[in-house]
């Protein structure tokens, strides 16, 4: 079962500051366990942003992002209060989907 | 002659085969569909160039106007950080090549234009080399380098 994403949306003026922490193991199918054997393949393929449901990023991964994934962005025109939802799905169709509010500056 | 029930076993396992492909040609669909895009031939490149060409950017023009925030040394290459900018107007997308990786196309990012072109976030590279950014800005290629320097290669 997917980990839950940590999603932290700031405001700085009429921008939102999107840092995205995901856990995944993102094997790159070259590692090899203790036996010596070839972990096989596992990682996001794609992720998507949306801000108040419209689409905002679109990102198509390969095997070569770090493991955990961090993902930073910018989201033009927010506000206070507006929905950022993220959704990932790795290459055996998991997915998850975590959805967070623009917090004011600090 | 032909044992009659050789015959039913056969018609069954004909069946079923059927069957069995079509359920699993459903299933190829349905994650097709779930999976928006995966830019296959991309991802599996193991040159840049032919990454590129498969991404329908040939040759992208080196632009002053796409920043790569990278460390100049990464003592551990499973983590390198990466940070791109792009002040060219319109971008559209954002390419991130680690030019000497096993397969070098890390990862692409569609920008709208509710996003500013900026994007972050952290990829493993197998040894030193250069780092490309490629952005797409109305329907042309841009592209900007850095060499990242690796202490301990990060891909196995």
């Amino acid at each position: 079962m997917a980990e839950p994403m940590k999603i932290r949306a700031t405001l700085q003026g009429d921008v939102a500051d999107v840092r995205i922490l995901m856990l995944h193991p993102m094997e790159t199918g070259a590692r090899k366990d203790s036996k010596g054997d070839l972990v096989p393949r596992h990682f996001i393929q794609n992720v998507a942003v949306t801000h108040n449901g419209k689409p905002v990023l679109d990102a198509q991964w390969s095997q070569g992002v770090s493991r955990n994934p961090f993902l930073g962005l910018r989201v033009k025109g927010a506000k206070a209060g507006d929905k950022i939802s993220v959704t990932w799905i790795d290459n055996k169709g998991e997915k998850r989907t975590d959805e967070v509010t623009v917090a004011a500056a600090s | 002659m032909i044992d009659p029930s050789r015959r039913i076993i056969l018609k069954c396992a004909g069946a079923f085969g059927a069957l069995a492909m079509g359920l699993v040609t459903g299933l190829v669909k349905s994650s097709n569909a779930v999976a928006a895009q995966w830019n296959k031939a991309g991802f599996e490149s193991k040159a840049m160039a032919d990454a590129l060409k498969a991404l329908g950017a040939g040759n992208p023009v080196e632009s002053k106007d796409i920043a790569i925030t990278a460390p100049d040394i990464a003592e551990n290459g499973a983590v390198v950080p990466i940070a791109i900018v792009s002040k060219i107007p319109n971008t559209q997308q954002i390419l991130i090549i680690a030019e000497k990786n096993p397969r070098p196309l890390m990862a692409t990012f569609d920008v709208s234009s509710g996003s500013e072109g900026y994007v972050s976030t952290r990829i493993k590279m197998g040894e030193t080399s250069n780092v490309w950014a490629v952005v797409k800005a109305d329907g042309n290629f841009f592209a900007a380098k850095k060499e990242v320097k690796i202490t301990v290669g990060g891909c196995g």
